[in-house]
């Protein structure tokens, strides 16, 4: 059960005992969640910074919970600006947020790597809580944890997700991961919002990652289908022709979730667009394990900030 | 000093078909002759042994900072920088600020260059005016100042007619004209190669067809126009194999290549480290031994370093928002040293050539030569040493390389310009 990290930077640089390790000790704190009573004196004294450089209030507020249930103390920062627009380096920002003393700190950027870069400034853990297109590592956690917990295995499970992979931290995060895992993913969505490359980025060239051309391709018996959303407001630069169309084409409705497993689950990382990548029926259906997903991120960002600033000398 | 004898040392000189071991004669900032057991009583004697004794290495393609953001570079520091790098020639790109676009800019870098008295600056002039690609600059008035060929390096002539008309004009004057080829619709946003390490970073990529459609379509001008077009750093197998063609039809392309380029892949882009980032990116391994293949079997003109400087403060910003360029003029020779001779099996000879008679044939530059009359711009390299590169160390005023750390084999020992000593290693 070792986990001897400084920082959660990513997916990809995970072995499957870390994450194995992440999920065995996101079950125990679950069980905290539901008490009457949820909280316990694990991190007391220890300071973790929210530092979000988007709005995003459903992660920032699910690794706040997770730290004051664990009795640290919790401060959010939001800035929107990035540095270069502020006029200050991000050595600068490393330099502030090192001043503050924090035990971790969970960062949220638009631009790919910046939780690299600071992890390399700074003593303090620090956590990617989603950069740019790249990772988004405790969404794929809790994830993991929520189909683990629903079908008791991710080995050999048929994984589609569908939407907009382009502009994807949960993709690219799920796709390392439950490929490590032993899960066969299948991508699809319209191909302009389809990075080149996409079947290569795992290390396993087997028929693990699959891009599939069509969504009934890729949700074909498929035991979890995740559904991503469409981002509206990128939809000047003329990735797909309209919304409508997208519905359409690219769309999870009852009658196409039929093609899946007879117990395929749905999952979406949220927030959604009702009616444009999921319909209603879908997104409030009883496959649907949206709201677990949620509650199971609470446990999942607990059991991270516990590995890297708690299990310490003991 | 009026005389000095170099004695003893491999001088490769591509420009006449030499490689031997011999003496070099300079009298009066002149090559006086070359030969075995040279003789002078009152020379100065320098002892070559063990060393390759060339001509000053020409770049074609270096961004000085001056006027406008002299924090990061200066003519003065860029020009120490050169002849450090064994470059006793160095072609200036016109995206100053205000951009090289008239005489009198012109006139103000080349006297700036002689106040520094190093390596000789030839400043580049801008194709349109302002680099906005709408207007041509004057481009008679810019050679009458000193300019020796046309750019907008940085910022492609996107509208194909301007870029024929540059080419007509150009022409007429006898400029080359330098293209930074990129369709800059296709690139928009790119911050590095399009590919799987793109996609794993989660980085906007600049697909390799960005670079490809408008080199084709200068290679097509070129054909419409009869006007010499130089292509900018090569990055992809792909833009080789068109200026491959071009020159099979015996269209008059030239190109370079850079160290950066020709050494690492965007592989190193994983850690994201500024460092990296690069107009054009780093691209794959293929692309990278397409590009020393070509060194190698003689279609690369010019090594060049496109070097640009940037001040650490702009370098440590996140990946997307900080500024392209790296610089190389301190590093060239042992990068091409070390990656194009020892460990790819590129003669010496090739590499020199790359980096004197190519560069110079390019741009019709003096130089590049140890004919007898010649100025004698020398370099004196080891091509065995080696050394660690220490960007603290450098010349240049900014410190921007993805090279710090790197072990190099090949080291320049000491530059001469006109016979004068400008540098000598540590
Ligand atoms: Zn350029």
């Amino acid at each position: 059960m070792a986990f001897n990290r400084k920082d959660l930077l990513g997916i990809r640089e995970l072995s499957v005992e870390e994450i194995t390790t992440i999920l065995d000790t996101a079950t125990s704190f679950k069980e905290i969640n539901e008490r009457p009573i949820k909280k316990v004196p694990t991190l007391r004294g220890k300071t973790v910074i929210n530092f979000f450089f988007e709005s995003s209030t459903r992660t920032r507020t699910s690794f706040e919970i997770a730290a004051k249930r664990l009795s640290a103390d919790s401060i959010n920062i939001s800035a929107s600006t990035s540095s270069v627009t502020k006029g200050e380096t991000l050595a600068d920002t490393a330099r502030n947020l090192q001043a503050m003393a924090p035990d971790a700190i969970v960062i949220r950027h638009p631009s790919p790597g910046v939780p690299y870069q600071l992890a390399r400034l700074i003593d303090a853990s620090i956590i990617n809580g989603g950069d740019g297109a790249h990772e988004h590592p405790t969404q794929a956690l809790l994830d993991a944890f929520t189909i683990r917990e629903q079908k008791g295995r991710i080995s050999g499970l048929r994984v589609a997700i569908i939407g907009d992979i382009r502009h994807s931290r949960v993709a690219r995060s799920n796709t390392h991961l439950l490929t490590k895992l032993g899960a066969q993913v299948r991508i699809a969505g319209p191909r302009p919002l389809i990075p080149p490359d996409y079947e290569s980025i795992v290390e396993d060239s087997s028929d693990a990652l699959l891009v599939c051309n069509r969504i009934e391709a890729a949700i074909e018996g498929a035991d979890v289908v995740m559904m991503l959303r469409i981002q509206r407001e990128r939809m000047s630069e003329a990735f797909f022709p309209s919304l409508k169309e997208y519905s359409i084409q690219y769309g999870l409705t009852l009658k196409r979730l039929e093609l899946a497993a007879k117990d395929a689950i749905v999952m979406h990382p949220g927030p959604m667009n009702r009616g444009v990548e999921i319909s209603s029926d879908v997104a409030d259906g009883n496959r649907s394990l949206i709201l677990e997903q949620v509650h199971n991120g609470v446990a999942v960002r607990m059991a991270i900030l516990f590995l890297l600033i708690g299990a310490e000398g003991e | 000093m009026n005389k000095l004898l170099i004695k003893g040392g491999r001088v490769i000189d591509p420009s006449q078909h030499i490689d031997k071991v011999t003496d070099l004669l300079i009298e009066d900032g002149r090559v006086k002759a070359i030969g075995n057991d040279l003789a002078a009583d009152d020379a100065e004697v320098f002892d070559a042994g063990g060393l390759v004794v060339a001509p000053g290495f020409i770049d074609l393609h270096v961004h000085l900072r001056e006027p406008g953001q002299e924090y990061k570079e200066t003519i003065a520091t860029g020009a120490a920088a050169a002849v450090a790098g064994g470059f006793t020639a160095i072609c200036a790109m016109p995206n100053t600020r205000p951009v090289n676009d008239n005489a009198s800019l012109t006139r103000y870098m080349v006297s700036k260059a002689q106040e520094a008295g190093l390596a000789r600056v030839y400043p580049i002039g801008a194709i349109t005016r302002g680099s906005e690609g709408t207007e041509l600059a004057e481009m008679a008035d810019l050679k009458a100042a000193g300019a020796i060929a046309v750019s907008d390096d940085g910022r492609p002539v996107m509208n194909s007619q301007v870029m024929r008309h540059a080419m007509e004009y150009a022409r007429d004057h006898g400029l080359v004209v330098v293209d930074h080829c990129q369709d800059t619709q296709l690139s928009a946003g790119g911050v590095m190669n399009e590919g799987r390490i793109s996609t794993l970073l989660g980085l906007k990529g600049i697909s390799r067809a960005a670079e490809e459609s408008h080199i084709a379509r200068d290679i097509m001008l070129c054909e419409l126009t009869g006007a010499r077009v130089h292509i900018a750093h090569l990055s992809t197998a792909g833009a080789i194999e068109l200026v491959r063609r071009a020159k099979a039809r015996g269209l008059p392309v030239t190109c370079e290549i850079t160290p950066h380029h020709f050494a690492l892949t965007d592989a190193a882009v994983v850690g994201f480290d500024t460092n990296t980032k690069m107009n054009p990116p780093l691209r794959t391994e293929e692309d990278r031994m397409a590009l020393i293949e070509a060194a190698r079997d003689g279609l690369v003109d010019a090594i060049a370093t496109d070097h640009a400087p940037h001040h650490e403060d702009e370098k440590m910003l996140e990946y997307d928002q900080a500024p392209f360029g790296v610089i190389g003029l301190e590093t060239a020779l042992g990068v091409a040293l070390t990656v194009l001779h020892h460990t790819n099996g590129v003669a010496l000879p090739r590499v020199v050539e790359m980096l004197t008679a190519g560069p110079a044939r390019a741009f019709d530059l003096a130089g590049g030569t140890l004919a007898v009359g010649a100025a004698a711009d020398v370099t004196i390299f080891d091509p065995e040493r080696e050394w660690t590169v220490e960007p603290q160390q450098f010349k240049s005023k900014s410190h921007n390389t993805p090279f710090g750390g790197w072990r190099l084999r090949g080291q320049v020992v000491t530059t001469f310009v006109a016979g004068s000593e400008v540098f000598r290693v540590q």
